[in-house]
């Protein structure tokens, strides 16, 4: 059995902002879902999702679910902020790296290159936010 | 390629107050003006183009050209945060070059100590921002961003607290000589890295001060520089660059600067073996350490073990650095240290700089400006200028 993860605490999220571009990422993460988008034209993934594919301009950008599964970039413990967190940069499987925050996690045993997987938390709002934790041993 | 017209730096003018509690922005940007116009030995009726940044009162410079009564056939506004004054240089260079104007004025001033801005607070660019629902409720703040880049540095490369601190070890033994600096006291390398952890790994002595102030500079054509006289500086080559996370395919150790330094060196036909004398942009340590490696002044990932040789001390080091202190001890006006680094440069070809941290017969100076975020998007522009008879 692994040992349970340290459990520091979190603030309140607040609700994200949302355009008609984003509608749908933020829809699906009311079913605990991450979304990408690639492009059909050229085949790539980009972040963060656009209608107009950043590679080659093309307006055939379609969305597809994301393994959830990355590593760590590069974090920082933001230890003066109220309620302490970890700012980081998750490069995720697809090969895209996002910003997010590192939660159900020991502060002092953090590593770069350290497997995360995605967790999502309630917002303000209707929608939640996706955030990783490190993935479990067992 | 370079600009068959050699246009010069006439005046510059630092305000100094740091903390201007009686005084409003626009009055500000009028101080300085007025300084760097009388340090040039010229009046405002000299001037026909007037370059500010995005955040000065009213749309681009029209305001502020009410203000202070310019007559104006040439205006530039252009935004890249802290890095904007040295891009309006550059931009000056090219209007003077191509006839659109003679005498440029440039002007910064801004009070984030009197308004009580909070470092820790979170830049929010508003509702139409596409990057916003997918940045801001991670909480996104200035030192963890930048603790970011400081965090993969050291996991790359081996770089430690140890010699970031250095960095600061250096600008404060500069700014104990300055009286109008915020922070005299010479640290050592224990005390910085025993002040509090702000963000992994930036403690509170890693990170520039907050202050008001502002400055100006005066940029003219050869014709009225001949007119003034030698305290002129010649403008020698200027390259400015944007970097951003590139649709999720970016690295944390490069800033901006490994383009526009290039561009700046081509165009004045130096190397960094050159330089007598840099301005280095200074908001964190690891902002020093990373564009000090990009400009190449050393290899990437030595940056360490450069500044902890001690060579950013005026008089004992290769690459004597920010002898005002920066905006590590000296002052951060307006949250936007470009507008320093350009006038201390001045300074130290002018022979103006204080005696302790002169550097003898320096004859070429670079300066470099950083604005946004080296952890998200970020302007460079770096400006390489020599003695007036270089």
């Amino acid at each position: 059995m692994s040992q349970p993860q340290k459990q520091n605490p979190e603030r309140a999220y607040a609700e994200p902002s949302i355009n008609m571009e984003t509608e749908a990422y933020w829809d699906a993460t009311k079913q605990d879902k991450l979304l990408l988008k690639s492009c059909e034209d050229c085949g790539e993934t980009h972040w963060y999702p656009r209608a107009i594919c950043p590679h080659c301009s093309s307006s055939n950008t379609v969305w597809f679910e994301a393994s959830g599964k990355g590593k760590i970039y590069s974090f920082s413990v933001m230890r003066r902020a109220e309620i302490p967190y970890v700012m980081a940069y998750v490069t995720l499987a697809e090969g895209v790296t996002i910003l997010t925050n590192i939660v159900e996690c020991d502060f002092e045993t953090l590593e770069i290159d350290q497997d995360v997987e995605v967790v999502f938390r309630a917002t303000e709002g209707d929608q939640a936010l996706p955030l990783f934790r490190p993935t479990s041993q067992d | 390629m370079s600009r068959s017209c050699k246009v010069y730096i006439a005046g510059v003018f630092e305000h100094p107050t740091r903390k201007a509690v009686d005084k409003t922005i626009a009055q500000l940007h009028a101080e300085v003006a007025i300084g760097a116009l009388k340090d040039a030995g010229l009046t405002k009726s000299d001037v026909d183009g007037y370059f500010c940044d995005g955040v000065a009162p009213g749309l681009g410079g029209m305001s502020m050209a009410e203000y202070m009564g310019l007559d104006l056939t040439y205006t530039d506004s252009t935004e890249t945060g802290g890095s904007s004054y040295l891009v309006h240089v550059g931009h000056a260079m090219a209007a003077i070059a191509a006839g659109k104007c003679k005498v440029a004025l440039i002007t910064l001033a801004g009070r984030p100590r009197s308004e009580g801005v909070k470092s820790l607070a979170a830049r929010d660019y508003g509702n139409d921002l596409p990057e916003r629902g997918f940045e801001m409720p991670y909480a996104p703040v200035i030192t963890n961003m930048y603790g970011m880049a400081a965090k993969r540095h050291m996991h790359e490369f081996g770089t430690t607290s140890e010699q970031l601190a250095w960095i600061k070890v250096a600008a404060s033994h500069h700014a104990q000589h300055n009286e109008n600096a915020m922070l005299r006291n010479v640290v050592t390398v224990e005390d910085v890295v025993n002040s509090p952890v702000i963000s992994d790994p930036l403690h509170r002595l890693d990170c520039c001060v907050i202050s008001d102030g502002g400055g100006a500079l005066v940029v003219v054509s050869p014709e009225i520089a001949k007119s003034l006289g030698d305290r002129c500086v010649k403008l020698l080559g200027q390259g400015e660059a944007i970097k951003h996370l590139n649709s999720g395919r970016f690295d944390l150790t490069h800033t901006a600067a490994v383009k526009s330094g290039p561009i700046a060196f081509a165009e004045a036909g130096v190397t960094p073996a050159d330089i007598d004398y840099a301005s280095i942009y200074d908001s964190f340590t690891i902002t020093v350490l990373e564009t000090i490696e990009d400009l190449g002044f050393c290899a990437k990932g030595e940056g360490g073990k450069f500044v902890s040789d001690g060579n950013l001390i005026s008089g004992t080091g290769k690459l004597p650095f920010n002898t005002d202190g920066g905006g590590l001890c000296n002052n951060h006006p307006g949250n936007r240290g470009g507008m320093t680094k350009v006038i201390e440069a001045v300074r130290q070809l002018r022979g103006e700089a204080h005696a302790k941290v002169q550097v003898p017969d320096c004859t070429l100076a670079l300066a470099h400006g950083t604005g946004g975020s080296i952890a998200q998007r970020t302007g460079a522009a770096t400006l390489i200028m020599g003695r007036n008879d270089a």
